[in-house]
């Protein structure tokens, strides 16, 4: 999917900020997009798939960046409604994001499995970082 | 602090967890149950996750340090009740859960766990298998 696509054919329906500065707020974020997913109607492995890759970024984001937010939209592309989930931090920022996409690199003490396992767990996923600015994710999950 | 009760049961800890899992928690967890197992010298391990919606790298690393810690102290682990989504959600995750027994349901783990120390015990017992002959007369 190209990024116009992403960016100008859909319409948001429904929008919310959550801030990422403690744990707690991952289980609020997971509960939030749970709360939306169901209510269009996600199947139970979607929804799952989807809250664990929100699990993941947001705790990326609370060990290299210390805090961020996320913003949590239900949005819609002709037939197709999904939720789009972007995180964002003013963090450190990623050097080699294709080295960070790659499975088992870390530089914390993780598996190295947040991003690209983020990755594969939905239908969208574009990341975008500076040195030194921070960190953009966005994901995509449509209800099939 | 938050903590997540586990229940001894003759020579097995049961923890059964009942709600959202955040990392602080994971951690405690992992550390209590350690210092359970080397305190009453437990012989299993069983977790019943049927409860939880979702396991992610972190969760799944401390059920995986979980395994590997216990198994040093000569400790099974069972991990039971995986809710179908989660199983296929962390093999897409690419998480391996290497070292963990799992089962389907709590009566099923008992019973894994319960055939694994038998099999220790009779490992054990076979070779010189003196202890029947304790209550003879000489």
């Amino acid at each position: 999917m190209s990024q116009m696509l992403v960016g100008k054919m859909m319409t948001s329906l429904n929008k919310d900020i959550i801030k990422i500065s403690t744990e707690q707020d991952m289980v609020l974020i997971r509960h939030r997009v749970r709360d939306y997913a169901q209510k269009i109607g996600m199947s139970v492995l979607d929804q799952t798939k989807l809250i664990t890759a929100c699990s993941e970024l947001a705790r990326n984001i609370l060990v290299y960046a210390g805090n961020g937010k996320a913003t949590i939209e239900v949005i819609s592309e002709r037939l197709q409604t999904g939720i789009k989930v972007v995180f964002e931090d003013k963090g450190p920022g990623i050097a080699d994001i294709q080295k960070a996409m790659q499975d088992g690199f870390s530089t914390g003490k993780s598996l190295g499995l947040g991003l690209p396992g983020a990755k594969r767990l939905v239908n969208y996923f574009d990341i975008q970082s500076k040195v030194g600015h921070g960190t953009t994710v966005t994901i995509i999950r449509w209800k099939r | 602090m938050d903590r997540i009760p586990i229940l001894k049961m003759g020579h097995f800890l049961l923890v059964t967890i009942q709600v959202d899992m955040y990392d602080r928690l994971a951690l405690n967890l992992e550390n209590d149950l350690i210092q359970m197992v080397e305190k009453h010298e437990s012989k299993g391990v069983l977790i019943d996750i049927s409860a939880v919606s979702i396991v992610d790298s972190f969760m799944g690393r401390i059920i995986g340090n979980i395994a590997s810690m216990s198994k040093i102290l000569d400790a099974e682990t069972v991990v039971v009740g995986m809710q179908p989504a989660v199983a296929i959600t962390l093999v897409e995750l690419g998480l391996p859960l290497t070292g963990v027994h799992t089962a389907l349901n709590v009566e099923k783990g008992m019973f894994l766990l319960q055939k694994k120390i038998k099999e220790d015990i009779f490992e054990i017992d076979e070779p010189d298998a003196g202890w029947e002959n304790d209550d003879q007369p000489e």
